[in-house]
């Protein structure tokens, strides 16, 4: 939209209707978006609208509308094709273990997919966080100033990683060097069936697992090493004051005003290993069952099926792949949405108003 | 149970920069000690190296000798932990743990010196909080975050905190700067109330909160800025604001400079 051409409206423009209050005639910008020359009034500061102003004006509202409308797009698109893909999908959506979109007589479920994603994502958090937090901790109240400078580098470092070469990575070095810890864990923790092991090469969840924990380390880390480097000094100094070690002072002030900010940054480090595809798929050796075992081959990840199916995908395939990219889409919101009551529970408790 | 502070020759420092110089003097047991003097002279400085936490601030160092009865605070082998636990500190604003309910913060000091029976720590937290005078206001709602107290209650609940643990000495580092009148005259009372049990250190920028809390005051000053601050004199409180020992004692307590 040309700004400098726009008719103002009722109602359009606060600035300009908070102008009209103190300078006597209301000019209607001109052509070159120069007020016309009013009957000898001075220009106030807040009576006049500037080029600058309006521009920004223009630029940051045409932007928001843009998100809204690009979002609208995204919803409508996605829940238009997947409900093309569900309506004709011969099986139940929900429970089907069976992915075979592109025949006459299609079926294809998600449950394998939701069962993968989530469990490789757990296993992702359950790694991650408490290294994160740990390093985060160590740069923030342990590190003498010379080693916490390159430290952090290097995790900054991590996220720069394209996740192609983190799948490159982890399948031709990670992979074969897990056997070592796949049979301790067979061995000692194998009769719970969680971590039972037929000897398969390692392509299995827990190797996700734990590829995708060193993907998501850098932004839990640079997230609570922020939170972390906030905590009023008062409220160290009151631990402090009162003999609490080192420990102690990051048990009773930092740890508590950081739990919001840290959840946060979980959350977006779970947001990602929701959606990581390459890695994933360059990983994992995918079947179409749930299987108790961690440590065996196979499941399937969301992304990583969308990525491995789609160029094989006819039309109908394709809305498939959409619907199941769509409960994703599902999954990740109510995760978030799971996230915000936590904060929002002790908010009463929360360091904010202190 | 109180002590007796001697401190001789003590200089502190952060990095290059020398904040006060060669302090000698003595704090008696069961009374109250006021500091005084114009910005930067060192007083909170002096205060805070007098439970080690000056060393906490990146760069902080002490030279000199502070005597606790006849322990060297700044001896080899003295854990600076282990003296924040003897010598408690009230802070400039109210600082209770936000995430803490009130109770929790009085126990947080026992808490950390070991376990204790639920029946002990009541009975903590009940005699801390009525000698802080605040046992009567919060009595009801122990449970509720100590954050949601107005400010000259979170005062009396942050020295509630620091006595619940018997410290030997209390520093107080301008306890009622940031309160009303009102709730200032809570706190002045109540420091008369705990003189009787410890050795109090008061930090102060009033002058009449001075001459009516304190028995001993002590006046600081600095040459210039950037030069290190000064003991300029110590005396019976009295003394101080009547006929003090020294020109520029007076002209500071009459108002003619700081």
């Amino acid at each position: 939209m040309d700004i400098s051409t726009r008719k103002p409206q009722a109602g359009d423009d606060d600035t300009v209707s908070a102008g009209a209050a103190t300078t006597p005639a209301p000019s209607d910008p001109g052509p070159d978006g120069k007020p016309a020359p009013t009957s000898g009034a001075p220009r106030t500061a807040r009576g006049t609208t500037r080029r600058g102003d309006r521009v920004f004006l223009g630029l940051s509202r045409g932007s928001g509308i843009l998100l809204l409308a690009v979002m609208a797009a995204i919803a409508v698109f996605l829940s238009y094709r997947a409900a093309l893909a569900i309506s004709k999908d011969q099986g139940n959506f929900l429970t089907t273990f069976e992915w075979d979109p592109n025949s006459t007589e299609p079926v294809f479920g998600i449950a394998v997919l939701a069962f993968g994603t989530v469990v490789s994502s757990v296993i992702a958090m359950v790694i991650a966080v408490p290294v994160a937090v740990a390093i985060a901790l160590f740069l923030t109240h342990y590190a003498p100033r010379r080693l916490s400078g390159p430290i952090a580098y290097v995790v900054d470092l991590l996220a720069a990683v394209p996740s192609i070469v983190y799948g490159l990575w982890g399948a031709l070095v990670l992979v074969p060097h897990m056997n070592g810890l796949f049979s301790w864990l067979n061995e000692y923790l194998g009769w719970t069936g969680l971590f039972s092991w037929q000897g398969g090469p390692a392509r299995s969840m827990l190797t996700v697992g734990i590829l995708l924990a060193i993907m998501i380390l850098p932004v839990i880390t640079n997230v609570s090493r922020e939170v972390f480097r906030q905590v009023p000094k008062a409220h160290e100094e009151a631990a402090l004051a009162l003999g609490a070690t080192r420990w102690e002072v990051i048990r009773m002030s930092v740890l508590p005003f950081g739990r919001s900010g840290v959840i946060s940054a979980s959350m977006l480090g779970l947001g990602r290993a929701l959606g990581e595809t390459m890695a994933v798929a360059t990983v994992l050796s995918p079947t179409f069952d749930i299987q108790a075992s961690l440590l065996d081959p196979g499941g399937g990840t969301f992304a990583q099926n969308i990525a491995s199916k789609f160029g094989e995908a006819n039309e109908q395939g394709r809305d498939a792949l959409i619907a199941s990219g769509l409960v994703l889409f599902v999954i990740t919101l109510l995760v978030n949405g799971a996230a915000r009551v936590i904060i929002a529970r002790r908010k009463e408790y929360s360091g904010a108003n202190a | 149970m109180a002590k007796r502070i001697d401190v001789s020759g003590l200089s502190a420092f952060y990095g290059a920069h020398k904040a006060i110089e060669d302090i000698s003097m003595t704090i008696e047991p069961r009374s109250v000690t006021a500091f005084i003097g114009p910005s930067g002279c060192g007083k909170s400085t002096f205060l805070r190296t007098l439970n080690r936490m000056h060393e906490v601030v990146p760069g902080g160092r002490v030279e000199g000798k502070v005597m606790l009865d006849d322990e060297d605070l700044y001896g080899p082998g003295i854990d600076p932990v282990s003296v924040r636990r003897e010598v408690g500190m009230v802070f400039q604003r109210p600082n209770p743990f936000p995430t803490m309910s009130i109770y929790d913060n009085v126990a947080a000091g026992l808490r950390l010196n070991g376990s204790y029976k639920k029946s002990e720590l009541d009975g903590v937290v009940e005699q801390s909080l009525r000698g802080a005078n605040l046992w009567n206001e919060v009595k009801d709602r122990l449970n509720k975050p100590g954050s949601g107290l107005s400010g000259g209650q979170q005062q009396r609940l942050c020295i509630a905190r620091a006595t619940a643990v018997q410290p030997k000495v209390l520093l107080m580092d301008e306890p009622c700067s940031a309160l009303d009148p009102i709730s200032t005259l809570a706190i002045e009372d109540l420091i008369g109330e705990l003189k009787e049990q410890y050795t109090i250190v008061i930090v102060t920028h009033n002058m009449q909160q001075a001459a009516r809390v304190s028995d001993r005051t002590a006046f600081f000053n600095l040459e210039a800025i950037g030069r290190p601050g000064k003991l300029i004199e110590i005396d019976e409180t009295e003394r101080i604001f009547s006929n003090p020992s020294v020109q520029d004692t007076e002209d500071y307590i009459s108002g003619r400079f700081g």
